[in-house]
């Protein structure tokens, strides 16, 4: 189907399936229970794991096909959002111009870095592109402020031009179509909410994924990998690696640039933030932790890392004694006192920890966590993709 | 002129951080092939030392004084610390005074410490594995050090002074005959840069000029041939990362005084290092050094005024810009060697 | 339109048929309320937004133990706090408006991003019907403005540059804070009778919008007592040492240097400042002199002996001997053995404050909010007499002017106020230019 192989069409037919499902498979727990603090279902978070999901696949044709460890991605995802941003302050708040020309600024500026970044390799590679990403990073928050808005973050005011804007929605939308609005199902003690924000970000991420998977099986992604697994062997055979190399990087750049037009989309305010380093690690520890080189780790390793952001940074004391409050005192406080180190403010720690624990023992990331423990039923999708793709899970090791 | 020579002052200081963390950093991968994340914390953890050594000494017993109220209008409680009692109040005053230096006997057997259970514990493993799984896992390791740092010490910067007699400044202009209070420096400052150099300096003796050293850099350039010697160089690399961790976490505690350390001040520093690190050349001790001082020198002119109104904004980015040029005209960096982290 | 309408009808279906589950109820948001997360059940829930992770963690830690002080004197518990100083009497310990108060707390982590996406998690997820929080002025921008498009309330925290309540204000937004303008207002008397008019000033400030606006703010207010402006320069948020932009000091005829600078950043530069003996430097025969003119008692522990007779300016302190701010630090004080700060004082205010003004109106519905807060004056809650603005919804009150006092009792007594400065003197006009620009909007009640 579409010219892909059973494999990858099932892979594909997975994803479809989880990203049409998820405002239901993401909230399992009804809406009172103490545990509905762990739903993810809720509008923000879903187009969240869709767009960096985007942005790690994008990545990941970079860094898991040919080996190049960019360390500046997220200033394409910036330049994108301030792209978007841009076209909803001038034309209008439709996404439609907003995410094109945010994938063509993004695009160009990855062709002028790209084309710099690649005279060299390995770290000073790496070196390079995160020197070109903190610059952006810093001179958006300070010098470029008439351009950027600065530390406050570019957004619409209501004296903008917007020449398009007519009598449309003064939200961000797909010909009337507002991304905020969404539809909420009470089934029972459950709530599910679809918004159509997420469904035009769900969309997105298949076509993304679905482009990823043809870049990896085509001519073009075996010379990726060959430019991985040796560079002076291809050199011999008169092949320069060089325009492979830049077109992967562009490409990862324009998804980069989608993402980020996508994130202006559903929230149109664009900070500089989102341009500094951790954010570009963030995309690395993505991708590494879900298993770079396979097609659907990147998606895992992007919702993993987004849900400790946002579910264990919001558990607060209050919610810790109500969790332990039926225990004896003594148990309940020496119980608080240990998570309390882990949830609300401390959930940076968890995750450094989490990073630790899956490097040292899944070195292929979540996609081997996945072929491990495949028994499980809500983990059928990983088994499923780790069926398809344990061997680039494996193959990654000696390849460096 | 006189802003000039203080601008290289300005940068000869940074330089020093710099160089003392690349240092370690380069140590570290220069003989165990590893890429350390961690490195910055290691610097924070040697200035939470010093912190931890001036919490030791204030340790204190409260008495009520009926004479005195707290901010609730309570009688308030006068703390008193032990070394004070025990020593008497001026010796109790000059131990406190002095725990930053103090904090330096301190800090070397912990970092040693630190150091080797690092390396045992953890970086071991990491050896064979790609750089990525080792930036990966060292960066996760960084996040919960500094993570615990801030559960028990706080998110603020805290004071750590210097002793009262290196507090001033000393008249420099005077000396190459300009007018007074033109050209002066913190003592603490140009102490700071004379410890740099001596550490430099050992490290680099001790590499040059013991056996255990010569055998190190010979594992550095072969560490198969080295191994098939006999020579156990799996020991040795272990010292050599409790070493690593000993430079980083002094630069920490004579850093502590020139500005209070903060949990976080450990991942300010690592890109910056990383920076260094590449600019000298992966590999090389000299490069990094040099590097350091090249960086912290030309940050400093890049903050002055006349530079800032011809390129605005040019001190924000100054370090990268300078990487990027370096690394475009010198393919290895300053002084690295062919093939080191290239792939 | 007929679109949109078979699209959501095919979700519908869909997902129905996914969750398996008999008749169920459905509808769209909103059809049922009159506005966005309108409060149904015994309980209100209100979202505590702050930073929990990155430098300003422990300012956010200290805003959390405020609002959870909050909470518990609006439901009933504890001591009541301002409750009882407040000049409005809507509020009687049941909650607000007989519902019990809950609250959902995110983190910030000081990035504008992370900041809406935590403050829309508290909406979307857990139906927060008004968002408080936040250390910075790019954060309280940032999350005023998600909230204006919510139809949330947005009650700031600690948000002290121009443009909370200039250009960017919103009519969903409200500030009890003080700004840039009120602190240079509040100063600049001060500084005269100290320092004199003939003085050379050389301003350091952070490189961003707030730096900015203080910036410009107090050169005025100084430039027009008679002061010379000698240099402005601004330096990266990611500086930690400053040595570099002190000795050019040192070359100049200036004798007074003005820190624009915050939380780490001031610490930083106000240690090395006096590390190149700025503070004992002669100047034309003047002592040489520091300003701070955005203070916090927290992170000047940081800086610890170094701000020793250094002034600046506050919201409020602790020290102060109202009624109102007695009933505060001994409520708080006693529950967490440390007098709060500023920040503290102002998330706990600005929580009482939109409580009481839900209870007044009647309605949780945010344009009955807005307009019982407009043009509301009131007092007891630690700064005298104040007024909410209705054209600019920024709170006009005294301001403290502080010095860093020299023999401090305990480790909290770090700042003495040196003159409370009155409402009169700083107040603005809402088309000033330094807040010129901005537009209110109309308050959006969400649905």
């Amino acid at each position: 189907m579409l010219g892909l192989d059973r494999k990858d069409t099932i892979l594909l037919l997975v994803v479809a399936l989880m990203a049409l499902l998820a405002p239901v498979l993401l909230n399992p727990f009804p809406v009172n229970s103490p545990l509905a603090q762990f739903n993810a279902g809720y509008p923000d978070l879903m187009q969240r794991f869709a767009i960096f999901g985007i942005f790690a696949i994008g990545f990941n044709i970079l860094f898991g096909l040919t080996g190049y460890l960019s360390f500046g991605h997220a200033a394409f995802l910036g330049v994108g959002s301030y792209s978007a941003v841009w076209m909803f302050k001038l034309l209008g708040y439709n996404v439609i111009p907003a995410i094109i020309l945010s994938i063509i600024v993004a695009g160009l500026f990855a062709l002028l870095i790209g084309w710099i970044s690649l005279r060299r390799s390995g770290i000073y590679f790496s070196i390079l592109t995160l020197a070109f990403a903190e610059m952006s990073f810093r001179l958006a928050y300070s010098v470029l402020t008439p351009l950027t808005n600065g530390e406050t973050g570019l957004q619409v005011y209501t004296d903008d031009p917007q020449i398009l804007l007519g009598d449309g929605p003064h939200v961000p939308h797909l010909f009337g179509m507002m991304m905020r609005s969404s539809t909420t199902i009470h089934a029972g003690p459950w709530e599910f909410t679809l918004p159509v924000g997420y469904y035009v970000c769900a969309v997105l991420l298949l076509a993304s994924f679905y482009l990823a998977i043809r870049i990896f099986r085509s001519p073009f992604g075996m010379m990726l990998r060959a430019i991985k697994s040796n560079q002076t062997r291809m050199n011999y055979t008169g092949l320069s690696p060089r325009p492979y190399t830049l077109a992967a990087f562009v490409i990862s750049g324009m998804y980069a640039g989608l993402a980020g037009g996508l994130m202006a989309s559903m929230d149109p305010l664009a900070g500089a933030e989102r341009m500094q380093w951790t954010a570009s690690g963030e995309v690395v520890l993505m991708t590494i932790l879900g298993g770079a080189g396979t097609l659907i780790g990147p998606i895992l390793g992007a919702g993993f890392i987004k849900y400790c952001e946002n579910i264990f940074s919001k558990i607060n004391e209050g919610v810790l004694h109500g969790w332990f409050g039926g225990l004896p005192d003594g148990v309940e406080n020496a119980l608080i006192w240990v998570a309390e180190h882990f949830v609300g403010s401390g959930w940076h720690l968890t995750l450094g920890l989490l990073f630790m624990l899956v490097v040292t023992f899944l070195p292929g990331g979540l996609v081997e966590g996945g072929q491990r423990i495949g028994r499980f039923a809500f983990r059928r999708r990983d088994r499923k993709a780790s069926d398809a793709e344990s061997d680039a899970a494996k193959q990654r090791n000696p390849a460096e | 002129m006189d802003a000039i020579i203080l601008q290289i002052l300005n940068g000869l200081d940074k330089g020093s951080a710099y160089a003392l963390i690349a240092l370690g950093l380069t140590l570290i991968f220069g003989t165990l092939g590893v890429v350390n994340f961690a490195h910055g914390a290691l610097f924070m953890i040697g200035a939470f030392c010093a912190v931890t050594l001036q919490r030791l000494f204030t340790i204190s017993y409260e008495t009520i004084d009926e004479t005195k109220t707290d901010f609730l209008g309570n009688p308030a409680k006068v703390q008193t610390p032990y070394v004070e009692s025990w020593f008497g109040p001026d010796v109790g005053q000059a131990v406190i005074d002095w725990s930053v230096p103090l904090a330096i006997l301190f800090a070397i057997p912990i970092m040693a410490l630190v150091g080797f259970a690092m390396e045992r514990g953890l970086i071991k493993h990491f050896y064979r594995r790609p750089h990525a799984d080792q930036i990966l896992v060292t960066f996760g390791l960084a996040i919960v050090l500094q993570e615990l740092i801030k559960h028990y010490y706080g998110a603020n910067p805290i004071q750590t002074p210097a002793p009262d007699a290196f507090r001033g400044s000393f008249d420099f202009g005077v000396l190459l005959g300009f007018d007074p209070n033109h050209i002066i420096y913190p003592y603490w400052r140009m102490i700071y840069f004379a410890f740099a150099a001596i550490i430099v300096g050992a490290v680099f003796a001790f590499l040059r000029f013991t056996t255990f050293g010569m055998v190190v850099r010979a594992g550095m350039a072969d560490r198969e041939t080295v191994g098939l010697l006999g020579i156990n160089i799996d020991k040795r690399f272990t010292i050599m990362f409790a070493l690593a961790a000993v430079v980083a976490g002094l630069a920490g505690v004579m850093y502590a005084p020139i500005n209070s350390p903060n949990y976080h001040m450990g991942m300010d520093f690592l890109v910056l290092s990383f920076v260094v690190v590449v600019v000298g050349g992966m590999g090389s001790l000299p490069g990094a050094v040099l590097a350091g001082f090249v960086l912290g020198i030309l940050e400093s002119f890049a903050s002055m005024n006349e530079i800032k109104q011809i390129i605005p904004g040019i001190d924000q980015i100054i370090i990268y810009l300078v990487a990027i040029i370096i690394l475009l005209t010198r393919p290895r960096g300053l002084m690295g060697r062919r093939g080191v982290m290239e792939e | 339109m007929s679109k949109l309408l078979t699209r959501r009808g095919v979700l519908r279906t869909g997902a129905v048929a996914g969750a398996g589950v008999a008749l169920p109820t459905i509808f769209t948001a909103g059809s049922a309320s009159a506005f966005v997360n309108e409060p149904s059940g015994s309980t209100v829930t209100l979202g505590f937004n702050v930073p929990q992770t990155g430098p300003y963690a422990d300012e956010g830690a200290d805003e959390l133990r405020a609002y959870e002080l909050a909470v518990e004197h609006l439901n009933g518990e504890g001591d009541g706090g301002m409750l009882n100083t407040f000049s409005s009497d809507s509020l009687d310990g049941t909650g607000i408006m007989g519902k019990k108060v809950e609250y959902v707390t995110g983190d910030t982590q000081t990035k504008s991003d992370a900041a809406r996406a935590s403050a829309k998690s508290m909406i979307e997820k857990d139906g927060a019907i008004m968002i408080t929080g936040g250390s910075s002025s790019g954060v309280a921008v940032a999350v005023q403005g998600l909230c204006q498009e919510a139809g949330v309330i947005f009650m700031a925290g600690l948000t002290h540059s121009n443009d909370t309540t200039g250009k960017d204000k919103k009519a969903n937004g409200f500030r009890h804070f003080f700004n840039a303008y009120m602190s240079a207002a509040a100063l600049a008397p001060v500084l005269k009778a100290q320092y004199g008019t003939d003085r050379k000033a050389y301003h350091l400030t952070a490189d961003y919008t707030w730096g900015w606006t203080q910036e410009e703010s107090i050169a005025a207010a100084t430039e027009a007592m008679g002061w010379e402006t000698v240099n402005k320069v601004r330096t990266p948020l990611a500086a930690t040492d400053f040595s570099s932009y002190i000795t050019p000091i040192l070359q100049t005829d200036a004798d007074v240097l003005i820190l624009n600078h915050y939380g780490g950043n001031m610490v930083n530069s106000l240690t090395n400042a006096v590390q190149f003996g700025l503070r004992d430097r002669m100047v034309n025969g003047k002592q040489f002199e520091i300003v701070v003119p955005l203070y916090s008692r927290l992170m000047a522990r940081g800086a610890g002996e170094n701000v020793k007779g250094i002034l600046g300016s506050t919201n409020w302190h602790w020290s102060l001997q109202d009624e109102g701010s007695k009933a505060f630090v001994k409520s708080f004080g006693t529950k967490y053995g440390f007098p709060p700060s500023q920040a503290a004082h102002t998330c706990y205010v600005q929580t009482l404050l939109y409580a009481d003004a839900v209870a007044r109106g009647g309605s949780f519905n945010p344009c009955s909010v807005v307009e019982a807060l407009e043009g509301y004056e009131f007092d007891g809650l630690g700064n005298g007499p104040t007024l909410y603005r209705a054209a600019d919804h920024q709170c006009f009150k005294d301001v403290l002017v502080v010095r860093g006092k020299e023999n401090p009792q305990s480790e909290f007594d770090l700042l003495e106020v040196v003159e409370v400065t009155p409402r009169a003197q700083v107040e603005y006009a809402p088309d000033h230019p330094m807040f010129a620009g901005g537009n209110l909007g109309e308050c959006n009640p969400g649905a």
